[in-house]
């Protein structure tokens, strides 16, 4: 930890102020002090930014299908979070007969905290962040792995069998979408060279959207399965299995689920702007453009963007059948993930240090690897395909003349 | 070397998201795969039947709006046109062509809602819903403005229908004509060809021709698996023998066809509603029909295409001034005999798919 | 047709609702223009007009009107009326159907144009004849063509007075009218 320590100001700040605060004899304690200070901080940001993001997603959601969505309590309905955590609260806390105490009380705690947990390493700015871990992307995948544990204890504990299917379906798929998820980001790491998040961010002299068309694909589709949203929100399928693996969870605990649930959104799209959008930084091209923002207010930002694309494509889709969804994982992800992989390998080892051209052309290659992806999936699947609509016609029977 | 499982026994309903009312199917899992299903009828059973043998001929339509709850006015006029054959009363022509546009406008409808929520079933979170419903929402706006109420909404009559519709009501069904054709395109663009949709509907629940047939399957439903079967053309009723309209016929009688034959026939039927206003005539809208009116005795049935199939209403009458028996043939209900072929061996994520591209009423099937 | 297609078309439909007017309505605040036709909960009597017949009663399809009659001794144009001692109409049972209104040979009973009665208890949901006598005439033009012809709007909250609401034409009825109305079309 003496590394990251070093490099941030932030941090050093702190430390140096809770230093003058202290006697001698405590000085142990600064460094404690500082780090809860900024967890504290970090911790509430997170969670406001959460309760900001369940309103605004359910008035964007409201537009998206031509309502208005929750406008009722406070101005625009903005304390409408508050008014949902005080209804959560009060409601009685149920826990069915046949539920197992541990696990099921465990279920939302640990949900949240692997939620709240990855916050760390994301850079809100070049000096302001918890940690800089050298293998923060690596810390980035792992962690919210326990979000799957969470859901099958969830599921498995709650006694009931529609529980029961959301939690294998959780397992199943979530598991499955780890590995392109992974793999995608391999591309990344090629290119940055470092797993520190806050050297991801300072080797983008483009943003890597443009530079890893295919790794920004997969990681979105992968990351919207890990967060089980539309349309991979089937281990909580509400017209299959009523809600999946939280139908017996009630009051605060449901809360915190719902809670866990949207913090990954915003920590998801933390996450996405960072890896791919330049992350604290501008986002525009000409990477040395007057900075115009604070650092932070830009993350967020980008990450207000990315939940709106989130909302989007769950106002939209349809969701997909268990089987259908692993066939996408393993036959479409993860070997385009692959293939990005090398390709991104092929480029570095031909420019090891690229020039700011050479990085263009390496735009170029994999823009068309994408289309080419594109168009041949289309082929093959397309090749025997009519279009849909073509089974059905119209049978012309004349009108009597009478 | 297989490991040892079982199957689970989960409950659909009555309470579940998308049963489309109160309909109950036990099924028998292994996984994910169904392997038996027993479906459980009977929770919104009101005794339409019976408490018709109690009303007059005319306060029947009232329990008629109530069958298909999302088709009334279909389900009217197959009741008066039972009425009317069976007391051999006459109908003005202004009124059968009012009656042919409010059934295809209903239709409109009631088709919107069998999309909406059939997508709603495939996990849309609302939004093609909302789409649909906002625009069900003007035709029951015209229906307000008919006969001022927009579901139960009682116009027919024996003998004709209650009322004329307002001035403002021939403007108002223009508007709504141009204006449909856009908001239908506009769906199709969102649902059609939209690659989940397909991956999820095409080929899933089969329902082959035979098997259609032999469970005496009507509607879109019956149309979806290949068979150019629809009472407006094979025994027209009203003045449908007049209109100009085509029948969309599916080839592989799959959820993907179910649900296209439905967008399609709404199509058809604002094209009906279009020649409806093109034609119809001056004159009266109901023809002398005392409110207490005792048929001869003697039965008639009469059937219609409703927005879910053939419906139909076999009346009895022993002379008096209600039926002696009166007999529903509601298109949901044996709609659904042939669910369980039709379910076997597919997912459960697919089994709400399959039922709602069946598109029932439990109004319906329960009675 | 590529891949991807389909979904990205749905996408730009769902985009372009974003910017569209939400259709909904907030209700308290604003409602919605209602049809002069619309078949409310609150009917409309006019004692004036009433005779005490008894036909809506006789043509409600649930029997939920509930009519005590005396002989007043008043004579009408047609014939002696009765005085209405009761008059309930349970509309927890009502399904607003019209029958009654559509049956009231003098145009006494019409349709109201509310909709707001919620009660917490179902013996509460009686309109009684005293209520029926102290509410607003704003009566629905649901088969009422008399109403509807001078264009009138119940939700312009002017009220109609008994001579009014009738479909008869302001001179009294001949007695061949009569025979014609009361006889010969029934």
């Amino acid at each position: 930890m003496e590394s990251s320590f070093d490099k941030n100001a932030l941090f050093a700040n702190l430390n140096d102020i809770f230093l003058d605060l202290l006697p001698e004899s405590l000085s142990w304690m600064a460094y404690l002090g500082t780090g809860l200070t900024i967890i504290l901080i970090m911790v509430n940001a997170v969670l406001m930014l959460t309760a900001f993001g369940t309103y605004m997603e359910r008035r964007v959601l409201g537009r998206f299908q031509t309502r208005l969505g929750p406008n009722r309590v406070g101005p625009f309905g903005l304390l409408q979070p508050l008014a949902d955590l005080l209804k959560l609260i009060t409601k009685e806390d149920l826990r069915p007969e046949s539920a197992d105490k541990i696990t099921f009380f465990l279920a939302p705690v640990l949900m949240v905290t692997s939620m709240l947990v990855v916050v760390a390493v994301v850079p809100f700015g070049k000096d302001s962040f918890l940690a800089d871990l050298n293998i923060g992307v690596l810390y980035l995948v792992g962690i919210p792995t326990i979000a799957t544990v969470s859901m099958f204890l969830g599921g498995w504990g709650s006694g009931n069998r529609f529980a029961l299917l959301g939690a294998a379906r959780a397992v199943a798929m979530l598991i499955s979408y780890e590995v392109p998820m992974i793999v995608s980001l391999a591309g990344i790491l090629i290119l940055a060279g470092s797993m520190s998040l806050v050297d991801v961010v300072q080797a983008q002299q483009i943003p890597f959207i443009l530079l890893q068309p295919i790794a920004f694909f997969v990681f979105l589709v992968s990351a919207s399965a890990e967060m089980n949203r539309s349309p991979f929100d089937l281990m909580e399928a509400e017209s299959e299995l009523t809600a999946g693996f939280h139908t017996e969870f009630s009051g605060m605990r449901f809360g915190l689920l719902q809670l866990a649930e949207f913090g990954e959104v915003v920590v998801t799209s933390a996450i996405l702007a960072t890896l791919f959008l330049r992350g604290w930084e501008n986002p525009f091209i000409p990477a040395d453009w007057q900075q115009v923002l604070p650092p932070q207010l830009w993350l967020i930002g980008k990450m207000l963007f990315f939940m709106l694309i989130f909302t989007w494509i769950r106002a939209t889709l349809p969701r997909m059948r268990i089987d259908q969804v692993m066939a996408f994982a393993w036959k479409v992800l993860f070997p385009l993930a692959l293939i990005n992989m090398f390709v991104t390998a092929a480029l570095v080892v031909a420019w090891p240090d690229p020039t700011y051209t050479q990085l263009w052309i390496m735009v170029g290659v994999n823009w068309a690897v994408a289309i080419g992806c594109l168009t041949g999936y289309t082929l093959s699947r397309g090749r025997h395909r009519q279009k849909p609509t073509e089974s059905v016609r119209l049978v012309q029977i004349p009108a009597e003349v009478n | 070397m297989a490991l040892p499982s079982e199957s689970i026994t989960i409950n659909l309903g009555p309470q579940h998201p998308s049963t489309h009312g109160v309909f109950r199917i036990r099924v028998t899992l292994d996984g994910e795969v169904i392997q038996d299903i027993e479906p459980i009828f009977g929770y919104l059973h009101r005794g339409t039947e019976k408490l018709a043998e109690e009303r007059t001929y005319t306060q029947i339509v009232t329990l008629t709006d109530r069958l298909d709850y999302t088709s009334s006015m279909i389900n009217n006029q197959a009741y008066v046109m039972a009425t009317e054959k069976l007391a051999g009363l006459e109908v003005p022509e202004r009124a059968q062509y009012l009656r042919v546009l409010t059934a295809e406008l209903q239709r409109v409808a009631s088709h919107l809602m069998g999309i909406g929520f059939f997508l709603q079933d495939l996990g849309a979170m609302g939004t093609p819903l909302m789409y649909c419903f906002r625009e069900r929402e003007r035709i029951l706006d015209l229906f307000e403005m008919i006969c001022g109420a927009r579901v139960t909404v009682s116009y027919m009559r024996p003998g004709g229908v209650t009322q004329e519709p307002p001035p403002e009501f021939w403007p108002a069904l223009k508007e709504l004509l141009s204006e449909f054709p856009h908001y239908i395109d506009e769906l199709e663009r969102l649902i059609l060809e939209n690659e989940i949709v397909v991956a999820r509907t095409k080929g899933v629940g089969l329902l082959p021709r035979e098997l259609a047939i032999d469970s005496s399957i009507s509607g879109p439903n019956l149309r979806a698996s290949g068979v150019a079967w629809d009472l407006r053309k094979a025994d027209p009723y009203d003045v449908y023998g007049r209109m100009d309209f085509d029948i969309p016929v599916g080839s592989n009688g799959d959820s993907y066809d179910r649900f296209l034959v439905r967008v399609m026939e709404i199509h058809q039927s604002l094209r009906i509603v279009e020649q409806c206003v093109q034609q119809i005539p001056d004159g009266p809208i109901r023809s002398e029909v005392p409110y207490f009116f005792r048929p001869p005795p003697g039965d008639a049935y009469a059937h219609v295409e409703a927005s879910k199939g053939e419906l139909g209403f076999y009346l009895v009458s022993d002379g008096g001034i209600a039926p002696y028996r009166c007999k529903i043939r509601a298109p949901s209900f044996i709609n659904l005999t042939a669910l369980t072929e039709m379910l076997l061996g597919w997912k459960v994520a697919d089994l709400m798919v399959i039922f709602g591209s069946l598109d029932v009423n439990m109004g319906e099937v329960d009675r | 047709m590529p891949f991807g297609l389909g979904i990205a078309k749905g996408m730009m439909v769902t985009l372009r609702n974003l910017a569209r007017k939400p259709v909904t309505v907030q209700y308290p605040e604003q409602r919605v223009t209602q049809n002069p036709r619309f078949r409310g909960e609150d009917f409309v009597w006019y004692e004036e007009r009433c005779t005490g017949c008894a036909s809506c009663a006789k043509y409600c399809p649930q029997g939920i009107i509930k009519i005590v009659t005396s002989p007043s001794g008043e004579q009408t144009q047609e014939g002696e009326k009765y005085k209405l001692e009761t008059f309930d109409i349970e509309i927890a049972r009502c399904m607003f159907c019209g029958l009654c209104v559509e049956a009231c040979p003098y145009d006494a009973l019409h349709m109201g144009t509310g909709f707001e009665r919620a009660m917490p208890r179902k013996s509460d949901l009686v309109i009684t004849v005293d209520e029926l006598r102290a509410s607003a005439k704003r009566p629905s033009t649901w088969f009422r063509p008399q109403l509807q012809d001078r264009g009138y709007d119940p939700a312009s909250g002017e009220e109609v007075s008994w001579q009014d609401a009738g479909r008869e034409a302001t001179v009294a009825p001949t007695y061949d009218d009569m025979l014609k109305r009361w006889v010969e079309k029934r």
